[in-house]
């Protein structure tokens, strides 16, 4: 096998979340696609929507932040079964309960590597995705900005989700039920955000900041929820 | 292929403290019926628990139970003298599971465990670790690509990479050939010499001096 040297690194990584970090972002680098899976699934639900709407302009480009933004949260929600359950599976979830880390921690770790493989990569290709739903050129950062205050938000809340299913074989649609419902007022302040324009009566700073707000609220929450139905799983 | 001298040298260097786990009066539940009650045990440093029973007799449970994975119904576990650190911090636990990623090499799954599982007390180099295991060969292989029992031997390297106290072990010796039981054999009696404990669930032959705690069959 050629594509394995298994170079070590020159320095050990010390931190023990640094580490974590790195090892979760490798692994999913090596998955295969992990990134670029996510962001042909977010274009194909936005060519959907685009096809079912039909070739009416004015129509497409007024509604294209709620299309983006709908897209963007069903594409998260591809990769979250995954975000604890392998580790479940492979016996290394009882590893990082044996570390002196805090769960909280690794937990909040963990949904940071996750966001940057799969939140990040939307929030970057949402402009080239609205320039296909004819959306205005002077809205394509109000929907960029949005999406990236607002994914890691919904990392979060899909944290929880998967914890507490964790320990299910076939826990997907039981986790997508678990957290849409939370992903509401998410959705409500990153579309009002997505849509506001120069013209528009709500300026961009007042849904931005309150979408900002419960992201902080999800880092602040989600990790301790998430760690306690991981404490779980053994019972 | 064994360097019994690495082994040997680096666990002299830094012995452990001297330390009694112990357990009194343990009663354990697994979904909702009793797999055993009263259970009380002591093992002092150097020492060594070998749980034996029949399958289903709560082995595993009471590895997981003293790795703090599962909650006591009733009773009490301590580790003495009482640091910081929980028991559960200061063990190493070897499940079934080898806790390996498939797509990452064994040195990087090794190097992910030194920084993860540290507190401080040190180990073996990731390399040197392999060497002990006579895993050298498959350092760069992704962790798919090994044997059964070579998961096994990369997952036993982790207690030498990291330096714990307390061992808790479930079936360590699954899948592994006849040499590297002797070999395991080894490195666990060089842990006891130096201070450490194992507490290791069996249906095998280990080869540990320690009192043997037979669970009874459920009934």
């Amino acid at each position: 096998m050629k594509n394995a040297k298994g170079v070590p690194a020159k320095h050990a990584a010390k931190s023990p979340l640094f580490a974590l970090f790195i090892r979760d972002l490798r692994a999913s680098q090596r998955i295969g696609g992990g990134t670029s899976l996510g962001v042909v699934f977010f274009l194909i639900l936005v060519t959907l929507s685009a096809f079912a709407i039909g070739p009416d302009l004015a129509l497409l480009g007024k509604i294209a932040p709620a299309i983006l933004w709908i897209s963007g949260l069903l594409a998260t929600l591809l990769g979250f079964d995954r975000l604890f359950q392998a580790d479940h599976e492979d016996g290394s979830l009882d590893l990082l309960l044996t570390s002196s880390t805090p769960l909280e921690l690794i937990v909040l770790v963990k949904c940071l590597a996750h966001w940057i493989v799969t939140g990040l990569p939307l929030a970057a290709a949402a402009p080239f995705f609205g320039l296909m739903l004819n959306l205005p050129i002077n809205q394509l950062w109000s929907v960029t900005l949005s999406l990236l205050a607002g994914t890691p938000a919904l990392t979060l809340i899909g944290a929880i989700g998967a914890a507490l299913t964790v320990s299910l074989r076939r826990g997907g649609l039981l986790l997508a039920i678990l957290i849409l419902p939370l992903c509401v007022p998410v959705l409500i302040f990153g579309v009002a955000a997505a849509s506001a324009g120069p013209d528009s009566l709500v300026p961009f700073a007042t849904p931005f900041l309150i979408l900002c707000a419960l992201t902080l609220i999800a880092i602040a929450g989600a990790p301790f929820a998430a760690a306690i139905a991981l404490r779980q799983t053994g019972t | 292929m064994i360097e019994e001298s690495v082994i040997l040298v680096v666990c002299a260097a830094h012995g452990f403290i001297i330390m009694q786990l112990s357990a009194s009066r343990l009663t354990v539940e697994r979904g909702g019926r009793i797999l055993f009650s009263d259970l009380s045990f002591a093992i002092e440093t150097g020492g060594s628990l070998t749980v034996t029973g029949p399958n289903g007799a709560g082995k595993s449970t009471l590895l997981r139970v003293l790795a703090g994975f599962l909650p006591l119904a009733g009773g009490t576990l301590s580790l003495t003298p009482a640091s910081g650190e929980t028991l559960a911090e200061q063990a190493h636990y070897v499940g079934h599971a080898d806790a390996l990623k498939s797509l990452l090499t064994v040195t990087e799954n090794l190097e992910f465990l030194g920084p993860m599982l540290d507190a401080g007390r040190g180990g073996m180099a990731v390399e040197k670790a392999l060497a002990a295991f006579g895993l050298s060969h498959v350092a760069g292989l992704p962790a798919a690509y090994l044997s059964a029992g070579q998961r096994r031997r990369v997952a036993l390297a982790r207690l030498l990479v990291v330096k714990r106290p307390v061992w808790l072990l479930d079936e360590p010796l699954t899948a592994l050939d006849a040499a590297s039981q002797g070999l395991m054999a080894q490195i666990m009696a060089a842990h006891l010499a130096e201070g450490g404990m194992i507490v290791a669930a069996t249906h095998t032959y280990l080869g540990l001096a320690g009192r043997e705690l037979r669970l009874g069959a459920v009934p």
